[in-house]
C-alpha cells in the first residue's frame, strides 16, 4: 500500500542510504569508520542495505585504542565476516610504544590513540571520504555540522566557514590531500537508533544489555573490570571488584566508559530505561568535559571524528 | 510556567511496546526558524526544547551555568545558549551557522533548523531552508518587518516552502498589545502578497517567557488560535504531492556484484513503481520494464517517492549514474539552456561566461551562467539591472550546459529542478539555483547537418586538425614562437592559421576590454573560432595570454580529445618585465594601465600543459622545432 507519508524512520533510512551511495559514486577511496558501538552497528546495517546484493564497496576501519571491551572485539570480527567487508584495524604505533593508557594519561589517551590514530590511518591508506556515525543530537557543536563535513589536508574543521549544503545535493569535490567526513545518520536521535535496532534485529554488543558483571569504582563512577590483570598492572593495585547488574548506554574504552546499574535485559527494557533517564547519553564519557564548554568543537578542529 | 526537568511520556513507563508502536508510526516535520538578527529565533528553539521536556538534567545544569556566564538575560536562563553551540556564537551572542535540533510530541517527530539572522550568513540560512517543510518567520514586536525578514521570506518562498508561520515575538516587551500584533500582521501581509505568499499563520508569542509556544497564554486572551506546537503538529507534511506525480528515479549507482545481476540504485523522487511497470531511461529515451525491486529484506511489491531502492530492468539497456528512470508514457524533458533563479553564496562574485560544475540530482555537467537578466532588491522587490551576482544576491539568469540535462521545473520537482554550482578550481559550492523553464532556443535550434564533414575537410588537406594553444605572460614570447612554428608547418605543406591576441582584439573582439568578464568572453570567442577552423581541417595556433585556467579548460572541452595542445610559454615575470618589448609593464607599474596580467590581475599557471617551454633555457628556434616535431609525430603520419 502506498501511503502519502513515510514514517520518520523510513525517511531517515532512505536519507542515509542515499548519502552512502553518493559517496561511493563520487569519492575515490571511501572508508567506513567502525567503532563497534550501536551507532556503528546501525551504520553497517544501512551500508549493507544500500548496496545489497553487493557487499558495501569500501572497507571498515577500526581505530583501536587496545582498551576496548573484549565483547566489542568479538562482535567487530564477527560483523566483518558476515558483511563480507575488509576490516582494517589501526593502532597508533607511537601510543603503543609509549604505553599510553587512560589512567596515567587522561586526555592524552584520547588524543593519541583516537585523534592522532585516525589521522595517521586516513593518511596511510589515502582515504578521501570517511563515514562516521556521529549524530547531531549528541552534542552542541555536532548539531552545527554538515552531513558532508569538509576537512583540510591537515584534517582541520573550520566551523565558521562550512560549505553550503542544499537539499540532498552534496558537493564531494575536493583538492588533493583534502578529505570529507560524511555523517549519514546526522539526523537520527538516540531513540531512533534504538528503535531501528529493535525493528531490524541489528546485532549489537551484549554490553548494552544488563547482566551481572565485575565492577569497580574510580573517580566517583562505576566501571566494568573487563581485563582485571591489565587493570591491576596499570593502576598498580587491584581495585575492589564487586559483582553488579550493569549495562552501558554508550561504549568506548572500558576504563573511560561509565556503567549504569540496571536490570534491563531486553531491547524494549533497554529502550524504556533509556527514555526514562534524565541525563544525556554522553554524560558517561569523559571527552566532552575537557576545555570548558567547547570541548568537542576544539577536538574536532584538531581532527577528532 | 512548566516544571523545568526532563519529563518523559507516561506511556513509556506503563507500556513500552505500545509506546514504541506509536513512535514508530509518527510522521516527521522539518521546519526552520528564520527572520532578522536578534528577533529571538534561537531563544524560541531553546524554549521549544525546554518546554517539550527535551533538556536532560546535566544539560540544564550546564545551561544555567552558561546563562550566568555568557547569557544575554542577566541571571535568567538564556535559551539561545541551548542552540548556539559554537564558541564564536556564544562569545558574540549571535548565530553563525544552522543548528539542527530534534524533539517529538505524541503526534510527531520534529527536526528544526535554527537559522542565523545576519545577512552575512545567508548561505547558511539557505542551507537550513532547503530541506524544510515549514518556516517560522520571527519578527521582534518592537521592530516590525525588517530587511532580513523580507529577504528570508522571499528565500523561503523561492525554495518552495508553502507553510509559513509568522511568529510575532517578544510580545512581553509590548505589553501583549493586540493592536501592535495586528499592525505587524497587516504590514507583513502586504509584503507577503507582493511576493506571492498566499497564506500564512500568525501567532503572538514570547520565546523568552513561553507565551503561546506549547500552550495558549493567559497574557493574550484576544488570541484564540492554536499554540505554535499545536499548529506544527497538524500542518500537512510534504510527500502527498510527490507521490501524486509521475514516477522518476535519478540513478545514483549501478549495482553490479556479478555478471548475473545489474541493478540501478536511487532515491525515488516522485510517484511510485512496481514490477511490470514500463519505464523510460533518460536522456537516451530507451524503454524497458521493471522486473524487481530488490532490498536486503526481500523484493518489494512496490516502492514510492522518498524510498531508496534498487531496480532491475528486463532489457540490457544502457543506463548509468546521471540517467533518470521515469514512467514511460510521461517522462521529463531534457534541455541544455534554461532560465534559472540563482542565489549567489560565494565571496567572489559570479563570473558570467565562466564554466562551473553544475550538479542537479545525480547529474554533474559543465555550465556557464550569462550576465543576469536582473537582480532583486529584497527590500523593495524591484528588479535591478546587474552585470554579475555578488555574495547573497538573488537574481535571474540564463544557464547553458555543455550536455543536455534531464530536468523538471523546480516548482514541480525539487530533485530535478534544484541545482548547485561548484567552482572548478576551489571546489567550493558558490551558488544554488532553481530551474524555471528551458528556453525555446535550446529545444528548437538544431545543428545544421553538414554533408562535407570535418573528417572530409581534414582528409583533403591530408592532416589531422589541432589547436596549439600558446599561453603565458605578456612579453613571454608566445607570438614569436607561434610565428616560428607556423612558418615551419607551412614549409612542410601543412594548412595552418595563427590567431594572435592583438589582431583579434582589433576586429572580432574590439568591443571587449580587460576586466575579468571581458577576458573570459575574449577567450570564449577565440575558442569557438578555433573550433570552427579545426572543423575546416586546419591546424590552428593561438597566442593569447589567456590567464585563467577555467577558460583554457573550457576551450579544451570544446574540442575532441587530443586536439587541444596547451603550450605553456613559461617566462618568469621578472624576465618578461625586463624584456618589456611593448613597454606595457612600465605603463602598468606606473598605474597608467589597469588589470595588467602579472601586475594587478592574476595569471593561473597551467597544471599539466602538453608542452612547456622555459624561455630562459631554450631558444625560440629550438622550442619551435620541438613543438613541430611533437605535432608531426603525434598527429600526422608521414605520407
Ligand atoms: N524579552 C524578550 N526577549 C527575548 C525574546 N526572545 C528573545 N529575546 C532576547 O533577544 C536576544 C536575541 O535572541 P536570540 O534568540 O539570540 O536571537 P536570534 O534571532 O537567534 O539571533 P541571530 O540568530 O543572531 O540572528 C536575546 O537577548 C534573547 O534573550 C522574547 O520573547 N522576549
Ligand atoms: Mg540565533
Amino acid at each position: 500500500m502506498t501511503s502519502p507519508s513515510l514514517t520518520h524512520l523510513q525517511r531517515l533510512e532512505a536519507e542515509a542510504i542515499h548519502i552512502m551511495r553518493e559517496v561511493v559514486a563520487e569519492a575515490q577511496a571511501p572508508v567506513m569508520l567502525y567503532s563497534v558501538g550501536k551507532d556503528s552497528a546501525v551504520m553497517l546495517h544501512l551500508a549493507r542495505k544500500a548496496f545489497y546484493p553487493a557487499p558495501p564497496p569500501f572497507p571498515l576501519l577500526h581505530v583501536d585504542t587496545t582498551w576496548k571491551f573484549q565483547d566489542m572485539y568479538a562482535l567487530r570480527d564477527r560483523m566483518a565476516r558476515e558483511s563480507g567487508m575488509d576490516l582494517l584495524v589501526y593502532q597508533n604505533p607511537e601510543a603503543q610504544a609509549r604505553g599510553i593508557n587512560p589512567f596515567d594519561h587522561g586526555a592524552l589517551h584520547t588524543d593519541m590513540w583516537k585523534t592522532e590514530g585516525l589521522k595517521q590511518a586516513l593518511d596511510l591508506y589515502g582515504f578521501d571520504a570517511a563515514f562516521g556515525g556521529a549524530r547531531r543530537d549528541e552534542e552542541k557543536s555536532r548539531a552545527k555540522e554538515r552531513i558532508f563535513s569538509f576537512r583540510t589536508a591537515s584534517h582541520g574543521w573550520d566551523p565558521k566557514n562550512q560549505r553550503p549544503e542544499l537539499w540532498n545535493l552534496y558537493n564531494a569535490r575536493k583538492n588533493k590531500g583534502e578529505s570529507i567526513r560524511v555523517f549519514p545518520i546526522s539526523n537520527w536521535t538516540e531513540l531512533d537508533i534504538w528503535q531501528y535496532i529493535h525493528l531490524n534485529d541489528v546485532p549489537i554488543v551484549p554490553l548494552y544489555f544488563a547482566a551481572v558483571r565485575p565492577t569497580y569504582e574510580w573517580d566517583g563512577q562505576l566501571f566494568m573490570a573487563d581485563d582485571i590483570p591489565r587493570l591491576e598492572k596499570v593502576l598498580g593495585y587491584r581495585p575492589e571488584i564487586v559483582e553488579r547488574s550493569i549495562r552501558f548506554r554508550t561504549l568506548g574504552c572500558f576504563p573511560l566508559t561509565g556503567a549504569v546499574e540496571s536490570s534491563a535485559a531486553t531491547l524494549p527494557e533497554v529502550i524504556q530505561e533509556t527514555l526514562l533517564t534524565t541525563t544525556s547519553e554522553r554524560q558517561g564519557r569523559v571527552i566532552d568535559k575537557d576545555a570548558g564548554g567547547a570541548g568537542m568543537e576544539v577536538k574536532k578542529q584538531q581532527g577528532y571524528f | 510556567m512548566t516544571d523545568p526537568v526532563y519529563v518523559t511520556d507516561a506511556l513509556i513507563a506503563q507500556d513500552i511496546d505500545a509506546y514504541l508502536d506509536t513512535h514508530q508510526h509518527k510522521t516527521m516535520l522539518r521546519f526552520i526558524t528564520c527572520g532578522s538578527v536578534d528577533d529571538g529565533k534561537s531563544t524560541l528553539i531553546g524554549r521549544l526544547l525546554y518546554d517539550s521536556k527535551m533538556i536532560f538534567e546535566d544539560q540544564l545544569a550546564a545551561l544555567e551555568n552558561d546563562s550566568k556566564k555568557v547569557g544575554t538575560q542577566g541571571q535568567a536562563i538564556d535559551f539561545a545558549l541551548l542552540v548556539d553551540g559554537l564558541a564564536a556564537e556564544r562569545e558574540q551572542g549571535i548565530t553563525i551557522d544552522v543548528a539542527y535540533r530534534f524533539f517529538n510530541t505524541e503526534k510527531r517527530k520534529f527536526i528544526v533548523a535554527d537559522c542565523p539572522g545576519h545577512e552575512q550568513y545567508t548561505r547558511n540560512m539557505v542551507t537550513g531552508a532547503s530541506t524544510a517543510d515549514l518556516a517560522v518567520i520571527l519578527i521582534d514586536a518592537r521592530k516590525g518587518v525588517l530587511v532580513q525578514t523580507r529577504r528570508h521570506s522571499y528565500l523561503c518562498h523561492l525554495l518552495g516552502i508553502r507553510n509559513i508561520v509568522l511568529a510575532v515575538n517578544k510580545m512581553d516587551l509590548v505589553d501583549y498589545s493586540q493592536a501592535r500584533f495586528d499592525e505587524i500582521v497587516a504590514e507583513y501581509r502586504a509584503f507577503a502578497s507582493s511576493i506571492g505568499i498566499e497564506a500564512f499563520t500568525a501567532l503572538p508569542i514570547s520565546g523568552f517567557a513561553g507565551d503561546n509556544v506549547t500552550a495558549p497564554s493567559a497574557n493574550t486572551p484576544w488570541y484564540t488560535g492554536p499554540s505554535l506546537i499545536a499548529h506544527l503538529e497538524t500542518v500537512p507534511v510534504r510527500g502527498a504531492d510527490d507521490l501524486a506525480r509521475p514516477f522518476r528515479m535519478p540513478v545514483q549507482w549501478v549495482n553490479r556484484p556479478n555478471l548475473d545481476f545489474r541493478g540501478f540504485s536511487g532515491l525515488i523522487s516522485s510517484g511510485s513503481v512496481k514490477p511490470g511497470d514500463s519505464v523510460r531511461v533518460l536522456p537516451s529515451g530507451k524503454t524497458s520494464t521493471v522486473t524487481r525491486i530488490v532490498t536486503l529484506e526481500g523484493d518489494l511489491d512496490q516502492a514510492q517517492a522518498g524510498q531508496a531502492v534498487t531496480l532491475t530492468l528486463a532489457d540490457e539497456i544502457d543506463c548509468s549514474r546521471g540517467d533518470v528512470i521515469a514512467l514511460a508514457d510521461n517522462p521529463p524533458e531534457a534541455a541544455d539552456q534554461f532560465e534559472a533563479t540563482l542565489v549567489w553564496m560565494a565571496d567572489e562574485a559570479l563570473t558570467p561566461g565562466r564554466a562551473y560544475w553544475l550538479k542537479l540530482g545525480t547529474q554533474t555537467v559543465s555550465a556557464t551562467v550569462r550576465a543576469p537578466e536582473y537582480v532583486v532588491n529584497v527590500n523593495t522587490m524591484e528588479r535591478l539591472a546587474a552585470k554579475t551576482l555578488e555574495l547573497n544576491a538573488i537574481g535571474v539568469a540564463e544557464v547553458v550546459t555543455d550536455k543536455a540535462l534531464v530536468f523538471e521545473p523546480y516548482a514541480q520537482s525539487r530533485t530535478l529542478g534544484g541545482f548547485i554550482l561548484i567552482d572548478k578550481i576551489t571546489n567550493a559550492t558558490v551558488g544554488a539555483g532553481m530551474l524555471n523553464f528551458s528556453l525555446r532556443r535550446a529545444q528548437n535550434v538544431h545543428w545544421q547537418a553538414l554533408d562535407v564533414t570535418r573528417k572530409a575537410h581534414a582528409a583533403l588537406k591530408m592532416q589531422e586538425p589541432a589547436v596549439l594553444w600558446f599561453t603565458g605572460l605578456s612579453g613571454s614570447g608566445k607570438s614569436t614562437i607561434a610565428n616560428l612554428v607556423e612558418k615551419k608547418l607551412h614549409a612542410l605543406g601543412k594548412h595552418t592559421f595563427l590567431l594572435d591576441g592583438d589582431n583579434v582584439r582589433h576586429g572580432l573582439n574590439k568591443d571587449l576590454g580587460f576586466t575579468d568578464a571581458d577576458r573570459i568572453e575574449n577567450i570564449r570567442r577565440v575558442g569557438e573560432v578555433a573550433k570552427l577552423m579545426t572543423d575546416a581541417g586546419l591546424i590552428v595556433l593561438t597566442a593569447f595570454i589567456s590567464p585563467f585556467r577555467a577558460e583554457r579548460e573550457l576551450v579544451r572541452s570544446l574540442l575532441p580529445v587530443g586536439e587541444f595542445v596547451e603550450v605553456f610559454i613559461d617566462t618568469p615575470l621578472e624576465e618578461a618585465e625586463k624584456r618589456d618589448v611593448k613597454g606595457l609593464y612600465k605603463k602598468a607599474r606606473s598605474g597608467q594601465l589597469k588589470n595588467f596580467t602579472g601586475i594587478d590581475s592574476p595569471y593561473e599557471r597551467p597544471e599539466n600543459p602538453e608542452i612547456r617551454v622555459d624561455t630562459t633555457r631554450e631558444s625560440p628556434e629550438d622550442a619551435a622545432e620541438r613543438i613541430v616535431e611533437r605535432v608531426i609525430g603525434a598527429w600526422m603520419p608521414v605520407i
